[in-house]
């Protein structure tokens, strides 16, 4: 089975949904034009709510990441792939932006930050743990 | 997403002797929603359900589905006729086989479905020649069910459907609620004390506690917005009021702080820097949280 939410993670079903969408195009086990299960199919497969199944598609393909066509079902888009690539990096600028903002809140200069991200990024591990 | 209400309760009150089984409950159900209504033992679940479907009175407020008067006897009998209904004792007539009930039960609704019979039938796999005596607890429950399905009903209201099931019983109980909505245009109402049953299947719930709502709305929306903040300091924990909205409840312990909040989390964590915290977590919280947060211990 290639999704598999879990209700009690305490992240929304649908969210959790269109990530593992994502993740099967970007591992290729979806490729451009392979149509998704249907609404119905996959919301008694899963045990979900079909309204749930339905917003993940929705969502989905409001981020071009599939199409719906009237009445044949979901497909995966043929520039997918692209555009998952792109939401990474925009995601994680996002999470680099978090981590600088933590760092200096606990006092390091942005030459001490940059110095962590080069050390974490040669795999040296001289930064004195990393629970600090 | 102005769907129309199939049920509305405001203030809704009952009073059983000097005991108040219902204090003030507001519940907003949404067409086509798979509702869920939670709350422990006794907390007021079976008396609204019976107010909703006209079988007992209220002593104050408003009951309200298809947006008819529960509590008008000619309106609660359009109600009765537009609901299926599973209590949680699935009272049936012992005496008769499955074929036997199920034939007597199509014969008092003109809408009864037979393709819908014969799907539960195949799904749920009940032997039709077997006496409901005889049935195990999950049949009985299955058999309950196929009858409320089966009637062309637009709203389908069950009180605790899978108590007392197995959980390959439950499961199969879950997937033909899911598969029902899903074909039909329909809205489930159901009650439960079972926590991961709500959070699999509901897309709304209303946590119900001594006979009021203390949360409701949409379970992704919950997810999105309820998280759990752990302060870590470096000293004892100090006293704090938050300025910032969203604090369902805090607990101190030692140097450890921690706030469950309903949202603005990023609010809270702002607020709390003034007090210079060696450590911040923020993480999600599963619903099963949000119902003991929320929830009245007992007395």
């Amino acid at each position: 089975m290639l999704f598999r939410p879990n209700p009690s993670l305490g992240v929304p079903i649908y969210l959790q949904l269109m990530e593992q969408v994502k993740h099967a195009i970007e591992t290729g086990a979806l490729q451009p034009g392979d149509q998704l299960p249907g609404i119905r199919p996959l919301a008694e497969e899963l045990v979900i709510n079909p309204n749930t199944v339905a917003k993940a598609y929705r969502e989905l393909e409001h981020e071009g990441v599939v199409e719906l066509r009237h009445g044949a079902g979901a497909f995966v888009a043929g520039n997918a792939r692209a555009r998952k690539v792109a939401d990474s990096l925009r995601a994680g600028q996002a999470t680099v932006a978090a981590a600088i903002a933590r760092l200096r809140a606990r006092g390091l200069t942005d030459d001490e930050i940059r110095r962590l991200f080069e050390a974490e990024l040669e795999g040296r591990r001289n930064t004195g743990g990393r629970n600090g | 997403m102005a769907d129309p209400l199939v049920i509305e309760t405001s203030d809704l009150r009952k009073r059983y002797g000097a005991a108040e089984a219902l204090r003030g409950l507001a519940l907003a159900v949404p067409k086509g929603s798979i509702f869920g209504f939670l709350g422990r033992n006794g907390a007021g679940k079976t008396t609204t359900i019976k107010i909703l479907l006209g079988m007992a009175h209220a002593s104050g407020g408003d009951a309200r589905v298809f947006g008819l008067p529960a509590g008008s006897p000619a309106a609660g009998v359009e109600i009765r006729r537009r609901t299926g209904f599973a209590g949680e004792e699935k009272d049936l007539y012992d005496y008769m086989t499955v074929a036997e009930i199920v034939r007597f039960t199509a014969a008092f609704y003109p809408r009864w479905r037979r393709d819908l019979e014969q799907r539960y039938r195949r799904a749920f796999d009940l032997p039709a020649d077997r006496k409901v005596k005889a049935l195990s607890r999950g049949m009985r429950t299955k058999l309950a069910l196929l009858l409320a399905l089966s009637r062309g009903a637009e709203l389908l209201v069950l009180d605790e459907p899978t108590s007392g099931l197995d959980p390959a019983a439950s499961e199969e109980v879950l997937q033909a609620l899911v598969s029902h909505v899903g074909s039909e245009e329909m809205t489930v109402f159901f009650s439960s004390h079972q926590i991961a049953d709500v959070e699999q299947i509901a897309d709304r719930i209303a946590i119900v506690d001594r006979g009021r709502t203390v949360v409701a709305g949409s379970l992704d929306d919950m997810r999105a917005s309820y998280r759990r903040i752990q302060f870590v300091f470096a000293g004892d924990a100090p006293e704090m009021t938050f300025r910032a909205p969203g604090v369902v409840r805090t607990h101190r312990q030692g140097r450890v702080w921690s706030v469950l909040a309903s949202g603005g989390a990023d609010a809270i964590v702002e607020e709390a820097r003034a007090l210079h915290p060696v450590s911040v977590d923020v993480m999600p919280v599963a619903l099963k949280d949000i119902f003991l947060e929320t929830v009245a211990a007992e007395d």
